[in-house]
């Protein structure tokens, strides 16, 4: 709606100091985010050219407020008129979002490295956890999705990573489209980063 | 004979032995737990105890005192409930339980005592004399949804979590709001005159009552984390606190005319994560299964009596008055569901179908707080009709209501609980989306519901934690948690597969039954059988399960397994001392 995409406008301008485009240092100014384990993945999906519908792969280096608002465009909440075919296709995205973010070298996989990262980057909060930990933590993880995705593998088979059918079956317990979205309604609690 | 010497003990510990006994009766027959639910039999029971003694003494049996229920019987359900209820989907539907609980229950209170009003108008009942502050009394205190039926009947059909949790927290939270009518119209039914001042500070009471209740809890909450802090060298202590701290809540809070059950719940909620940071193994047991020891007891007590009170002569059976209640009752609740669900669909996302809301409304059963607060009102002459019509109300909820809802679920293909095993990856991604959506609500600037967990979260592990956690420099994660978790079944597993000559040296979950490990080739040849076992342990429980899924059930504790608990301590044991 007219009222998000201003309110929105309004938060790009705050942003970029009244510049036309972001660049990834201005999302260093949100004091809130500084907290948060995987900024450094939120930030990237927002240049990633792959989120931003562009046919290249890589990492734009700034994007102006129509890119800006396609990200967000991800997290649209479903509205109540629509049937079974778009709610999976709104599906899709958002989970096409997701592997986006864990598949940092754009291949289309999420290998057991990539994987370990992104639990590494999640339970960096905690300074006491060893590395030894978070990465047999993600080990066990691909091997649970070893199991849901391929089922009984023999003793030479070799599981390359998680594809993206692999990682929409791995969501399939979690409602994504009800969970994964912003309300925007709210206009008035702007937070103000300096 | 020295009877009158222990009489009153006496005659308690024959009750609960009858009650404990009726219940090992009703699981001898397979068949009929699953048709007629548990607290309909306990009912039955009672009414045959109650027909029994008023045969042989001629005159009314003992009607259960409200104290008694109050004090005693109905903490312990309460505290259950509150410890073991999954704090996720609960903060996840706040608001709409909120709703439900507070505005659904003004909305049937008054709903019910002004259509109750305009019966009593017609002649020919000869209710004349009914006033309509009498019929609001009442009102108020038929409206509220009973928890201690709702988690009798409920915990049997095995309903999605939103749902459950929905009905649930409504019936928890809706006291706060019962507690509030019922006093001040009470008072109101002893004064001369009302001015609408009055009215006024009923509804500020409102808020002082349920807010109220909230800190009492928290405070006695994190009193009772604080002191687990130091019990390091005296475990066997350890539960007594938790129970002590909780009781002390409720009585605290009953003391200054606060809602008790809120407090007592937020108490348990608000200690449960640090409690059990702080305590034992052992401990942690022990309060977990006196718990449910207790809440069953009060359970099928309180049921009993129920059925006992009902024979005697305490009724005045105007049948008009009993039949239009009752009717009112289901009306009143279906309307107010409906309206209040069309009001929560437009806000929320996740919507709530027309089969869960006929769930919703045909789940508001009454119970013995209803029962107990009829027989809590002041003597005038009427007193006895309304005895009569909420012992009808009673039993029809439990009995229609309570035997039809299974049997309606199945039919109507509710969506039932999703039966799976938690895994390390689903709790990842789960964690993952959290921090994604707060960090895009921060980049957004706005303040939505994962900006404040977030903000929490912060608060919790900066402050709160330090104070109240024993060892703070190990604070864990929820995935660390249940991975360490898994990993402990899988080596036992192993260790019962006899290939682990003890166990791991280290955590890890893979050096010790692979070979070779490279970042792109996993090797499956133990571990597929394993796997899949995996899946079969899971569903055992031995230590902190952080379950997404509600975990409390009346009869059983989540995971019980005789044969392989012994080898499990012993090997959890030796693991430990690794």
């Amino acid at each position: 709606t007219s009222e998000q995409i201003e309110h929105l406008h309004r938060r790009f301008k705050q942003l970029s100091h009244d510049q036309l485009t972001i660049r990834k240092e201005n999302f260093d100014s949100i004091p809130d985010l500084e907290f948060n384990p995987i900024r450094g993945k939120i930030v990237r999906a927002f240049f990633d050219k792959r989120n931003l519908r562009q046919e290249s792969d890589g990492l734009a280096d700034e994007i102006n407020f129509e890119d800006f608002l396609t990200i967000m465009s991800y997290f649209r909440p479903i509205e109540m008129n629509m049937d079974e075919e778009q709610l999976d296709r709104f599906r899709k995205e958002k989970l096409k979002f997701l592997f986006h973010m864990y598949d940092s070298d754009h291949d289309g996989k999420i290998t057991l490295q990539e994987y370990r990262n992104v639990v590494e980057e999640l339970l960096s909060g905690n300074p006491h956890l060893e590395k030894e930990s978070a990465r047999s933590i993600a080990d066990g993880a691909m091997m649970e999705a070893a199991s849901i995705c391929v089922g009984k593998m023999g003793p030479d088979q070799v599981y390359e990573g998680i594809t993206f059918e692999d990682f929409l079956k791995m969501w399939q317990g979690i409602d994504i489209e009800t969970k994964m979205h912003v309300r925007f309604l709210n206009v008035d609690t702007i937070a103000h980063c300096y | 004979l020295d009877y009158q010497h222990v009489q009153v003990p006496f005659e308690i510990t024959l009750w609960i032995m009858l009650a404990s006994l009726a219940k090992i009766g009703f699981h001898l027959y397979n068949k009929l737990p699953s048709v007629v639910p548990e607290s309909c039999l306990l009912i039955f029971v009672g009414l045959i105890m109650g027909g029994i003694i008023y045969g042989l003494n001629d005159r009314s049996p003992p009607v259960m005192d409200s104290d008694i229920f109050f004090l005693y019987l109905l903490p312990p359900i309460v505290l259950d409930a509150g410890y073991f209820m999954p704090s996720r989907p609960f903060f996840e539907n706040i608001g709409t339980i909120l709703l439900y609980a507070v505005v659904g229950t003004i909305w049937n209170v008054f709903g019910i005592g002004f259509s109750l009003y305009g019966i009593c108008q017609v002649k020919a009942f000869r209710l004349q004399d009914v006033s309509l502050l009498h019929n609001l009394l009442f009102g108020s205190l038929i409206a509220a949804v009973d928890p201690v039926a709702v988690l009798a009947v409920f915990e049997e059909i095995h309903v999605n979590e939103k749902l459950h949790i929905l009905v649930f927290g409504e019936s928890l939270l809706n006291d706060a709001v019962t507690v509030v009518l019922y006093k001040l119209f009470r008072s109101f039914c002893e004064m001369p005159t009302i001015k609408s001042v009055d009215v006024f500070a009923g509804v500020g009471k409102f808020f002082v009552v349920g807010l109220g209740g909230v800190v009492v809890g928290l405070s006695f909450g994190f009193t009772a984390a604080f002191t687990t802090r130091f019990t390091k060298d005296i475990r066997v202590i350890e539960p007594l606190f938790v129970f002590l701290y909780s009781y002390l809540s409720y009585l605290t809070a009953e003391m200054f005319h606060l809602s008790g059950i809120v407090a007592i719940i937020s108490c348990a909620m608000g200690m449960k994560r640090y409690v059990e940071a702080n305590i034992s193994l052992k401990s942690h047991t022990t309060v977990k299964y006196f718990m449910k020891m207790w809440s069953s007891v009060s359970d099928t007590l309180i049921f009993i009596f129920l059925g006992v009170s009902t024979i005697g002569e305490n009724h005045e059976w105007n049948w008009p008055y009993i039949c239009f209640t009752v009717i009112f009752c289901l009306i009143w609740r279906a309307l107010g569901v409906l309206v209040l669900t069309f009001f929560v669909n437009r806000f929320h996302v996740n919507t709530i179908t027309s089969k869960d809301q006929f769930i919703i409304a045909y789940g508001g059963l009454r119970g013995a707080i209803c029962f107990s607060l009829v027989f809590l009102l002041p003597d005038f002459h009427r007193k006895k009709l309304f005895i009569a019509a909420t012992t009808v109300v009673i039993l029809f909820t439990v009995f229609v209501q309570g035997m039809t809802i299974r049997p309606l679920v199945d039919l109507l293909a509710v969506k039932r609980k999703r039966e799976s095993a938690p895994t390390v990856g689903e709790q990842i991604h789960i964690r993952f989306l959290d921090h994604l959506l707060a960090g895009i609500e921060d980049i957004s600037g706005h303040w939505g519901q994962y900006y404040w967990k977030d903000k929490l979260e912060y608060f919790n592990s900066k402050y709160l934690q330090k104070i109240l956690l024993r060892e703070y420099d190990q604070p864990k994660s929820s995935i660390v948690l249940l991975y360490e978790k898994l990993e402990r079944k899988h080596a036992i597993e192993l260790a019962q597969a006899g290939q682990l000559g003890h166990g791991p040296a280290h955590p890890s979950f893979l050096s010790s039954d692979r070979t070779v490990i490279t970042d792109q080739k996993l090797e499956d040849t133990p571990s597929h059988d394993v796997l899949d076992n995996m899946q079969e342990i899971l569903a055992r429980n031995l230590y902190r399960i952080r379950r997404t899924g509600p975990a409390y059930n009346r009869h059983t504790l989540p995971g019980d397994s005789e044969p392989t608990e012994r080898a499990k301590e012993i090997l959890l044991l030796r693991h430990k001392s690794l």
